[in-house]
């Protein structure tokens, strides 16, 4: 979780003006700078408040230690303070940490709080619409995932913070519940856009085949990509970053060297190696030691001795529903969402690892206190006949699917067509023709989607139920995905077209909207202006421009 | 081709009572690498539509996926079918309330004891937003974060002799919350306070030392280790109150 704290040696100087412009350049120059600003200078008091609540953040020793040839000394009077390790497209060491499990220590801390303050959690539920009458929405129609019940809650706020929805594309490092329905119910109200949908990140280090995330924290702690005769190959496409370039690049840099033919052959493809033998067992077993359980229960190998096989796979949204930098929603009054549902917008066409689950406390600290503000000045009053309406929808598609007469379709032969169309034209080298080809075939897949039949029976608590609901709002979540990646004729972040494999500020320094109108067959796309407060579009100082496209 | 397996599965819809509980077998060819994260999802999208079972992050460190694996209490998402025999039985996790066939719900339990333990940090002082962190011992750090690895699996409570008589006891995942707070200096609450929370019959007493739980965390949490630690204190704190009495 990046904080410019800088009390590492290896970070001595930094500061939110340094932590910024990483930020920016790692967006491309397609993130809200004034978003930016906000998020850098609030993310180290976040860090230091999570240490206050219960974070065990990793701390500064001056315990011996080399990095890539080089012995690092810490300052002994940083001893027992918040430590940082090295995260890819950043200048100073600014990512903190708790060993390699820090997702899941905020994530214990941040409920630890909820309980705390007393604070009511229903969990196991799933959001299937938003009551709302075209211009202020009033809470959500809810089914209950115990026993497949309807709920209904209205709201004065409502906050969607559901994550991403890595899912659209199958083989992800996202949990198997990340399937964009929080997005998916926000653009079926058809005046909720969704920002920058092409904008997907591809994490270089995917465990093949069963697509884990092995993170960013191996390479940052010194970690190497091999190829299969054993070499090295990065530094020879990235001289200043080599394996800690942005994201974007890494994973372009690891698909063109396979392309050019250094790819190891496996059973699932042709994959690279992740190296972190070098870093020793005491090393691997403590801060790495979540990695290390991967690939020792996963695939039987000990990264101790044995190389990792990694591959660029779909790991995060830099776009989702479009907020203004209080987290209200575009389109609907009294709606809110925050974290990788929401496109505030810090990340542009790329984000750096370390920001997102910054994002999620430092947006829940901003936002939520500006949630709490505005909240206070709104009355409940929402009339029965909304409600009614809505519950009614709802109600009655489910009535008919387990009624057994809506048709044929298979819902999970349809998601494995999404997903395949997905990974095999919108991934991370793009073409017009491909492009072309995988809005055509999801348009289709949208049609059929209406003709899903249930072969389970008449449960309605039964799982494959649930997919036949979320089924068509994840495929226009993946036509929104194609549809702006088709029309973007530029290469920005991890949007890489290569047909049109420069940057183009003249024509496309601006954000991609999303609406589907209702009854539509297609995405409804217009655009708005990125805010530029402090840097103009430049140089990244790695990447393509920067090194060249070819080795 | 690989193996031809057999899963007896556990089927029951509380919905459906009139359907009693009964084992249904389904049979998989196995391929490489395959895990019962991927047998589960292809017996529901190839056969069975209507079978429950839960999975979130299928990587090992969400917790939703504990079963009774051939009897023993383990996460499905990393357990291979290379390491099963031809005919595998799964069935769900005890103590905790059964949603359908595998599904059951550890969240309201857990939520229950993290609500008695008060699993969180006591500090009544104000953050001050000004200030340097306070300083802690990286190995500190290191100690606290061990017994927070906990998943919330429930593997150590389907597998406790004594939480599966005793409904109120908190179990092993309970007494390693409060060994976690025990160990960090930022929570002020005292040996005493402690001991009304955890040294009865339903907290470290009510453990009869069978250590299932030490075995069966799918994590490596140091269970037996935790036990002693907060025993031990709790033993001391109970011995003292007798003396001063």
């Amino acid at each position: 979780m990046q904080a410019a704290l800088g009390n590492m040696a290896k970070g001595a100087g930094d500061n939110p003006d340094v932590h910024f412009a990483d930020t920016v350049k790692g967006s491309d120059w397609g993130c809200e700078q004034d978003v930016a600003r906000m998020f850098v200078d609030t993310a180290p008091i976040v860090m230091r408040e999570l240490a206050h609540w219960g974070v065990p953040w990793n701390r500064v020793t001056t315990e011996k230690r080399v990095y890539d040839g080089e012995e690092l000394h810490e300052d002994p009077e940083k001893v027992g303070l918040i430590a940082a390790r090295n995260f890819g497209g950043t200048a100073k060491w600014r990512t903190c940490f708790t060993s390699d499990g820090t997702g899941h220590t905020v994530l214990y801390t941040m409920d630890s709080m909820v309980m705390k303050h007393g604070i009511t959690v229903h969990d196991r539920v799933e959001a299937l619409s938003l009551i709302h009458d075209g211009e202020t929405c009033y809470g959500a129609i809810v089914r209950d995932l115990r026993n497949g019940e309807l709920k209904v809650y209205t709201a004065k706020s409502t906050v969607i913070a559901t994550g991403g929805y890595g899912r659209v594309y199958g083989a992800s490092t996202n949990a198997i519940i990340n399937e964009g329905t929080g997005m998916a119910i926000a653009q079926d109200t058809g005046v909720v856009p969704l920002g920058n949908m092409e904008a997907v990140q591809f994490h270089p280090t995917g465990i093949v085949p069963s697509w884990i995330l092995i993170t960013e924290g191996a390479r940052g702690d010194g970690g190497y990509l091999l190829d299969k005769n054993g070499y090295r190959f990065m530094p020879d496409y990235e001289p200043a970053k080599k394996e800690l370039a942005s994201r974007d690049v890494v994973s372009r840099r690891m698909i063109q060297h396979i392309r050019a033919g250094y790819g190891v052959d496996s059973p699932y493809g042709q994959h690279l190696w992740l190296d972190i033998r070098h870093l020793g067992a005491k090393h691997i077993n403590t801060n790495l030691r979540e990695i290390a359980s991967i690939s020792r229960q996963f695939n039987g190998i000990d990264p101790v001795t044995d190389l990792i096989p990694v591959r660029p796979t779909q790991h995060y949204s830099m776009g989702g529903i479009r907020i203004n930098k209080w987290g209200q929603a575009y389109g609907l009054k009294n709606l809110y969402a925050l974290g990788e549902a929401a496109c505030w917008d810090l990340h542009g066409f790329n984000r750096l690892g370390g920001n997102s689950l910054a994002e999620t406390v430092v947006a829940g600290k901003i936002i939520g206190e500006k949630i709490a503000e505005f909240t206070k000045d709104v009355p409940l009053n929402v009339s029965t006949s909304i409600i009614e309406e809505h519950l009614g929808v709802q109600q009655d598609r489910i009535d008919k699917f387990l009624a057994g007469n809506t048709g044929e379709e298979n819902v999970y032969e349809l998601r494995s067509i999404m997903e395949e169309t997905l990974s095999d034209n919108v991934h991370v080298f793009r073409t017009g023709d491909k492009l072309e080809y995988a809005v055509k075939a999801l348009t289709e897949l949208h049609e059929r989607s209406k003709f899903i039949g249930l072969r389970g029976g008449k449960d309605k608590a039964s799982p494959e139920l649930a997919s036949a609901l979320r089924m068509p709002g994840m495929i226009r979540l993946a036509l929104s995905i194609a549809t702006g990646a088709l029309n973007r004729t530029e290469s920005r972040g991890s949007h890489f077209r290569e047909d049109y494999p420069k940057r183009d500020d003249a024509n496309w320094l601006k954000r991609t909207l999303a609406y589907w109108p209702e009854g539509a067959k297609a995405p409804e796309l217009k655009y708005e202006s990125v805010t530029i407060t402090e840097s103009p579009p430049g140089d990244r100082g790695y990447g393509e421009a920067t090194a060249g496209l070819k080795k | 081709m690989g193996r031809e397996l057999t899963f007896r599965i556990f089927r029951y819809n509380p919905a459906t009572p009139e359907v009693k509980p009964h084992m249904q077998d389904y049979k998989v060819t196995e391929e490489p690498g395959m895990s019962l994260f991927v047998v589960l999802n292809k017996i529901r999208e190839e056969q069975d539509p209507s079978l429950r079972f839960d999975f979130v992050c299928r990587a090992s460190i969400c917790g939703s996926c504990g079963m009774l694996v051939n009897g023993k209490p383990t996460l499905a998402c990393n357990t291979l079918t290379k390491n099963l025999p031809n005919l595998t039985t799964l069935m769900p996790l005890p103590v905790f309330k059964l949603l359908g066939d595998l599904s059951v719900d550890t969240g309201v339990w857990f939520r229950e004891m993290s609500m008695k333990t008060e699993a969180w940090v006591h500090d009544d002082s104000e953050f001050d937003a000004t200030q340097q962190e306070e300083r802690m011992d990286n190995e500190l750090a290191l100690k606290i974060y061990e017994a927070e690895r906990c998943i919330e699996c429930g593997c150590c409570i389907g597998g406790c002799a004594t939480a599966n008589i005793k409904p109120d006891f908190i179990g092993a995942a309970g007494i390693n919350r409060v060994a976690r707070f025990m160990v960090d200096p930022r929570d002020k609450r005292t040996n005493q306070e402690y001991f009304e929370v955890v040294a009865s019959e339903d907290g470290v007493f009510g453990c009869i030392g069978l250590m299932a739980c030490d075995d069966n965390c799918p994590k490596g949490v140091p269970l037996q280790g935790q036990l002693a630690y907060v025993r031990r204190k709790m033993a001391g704190v109970g011995w003292k109150m007798r003396v001063s009495n």
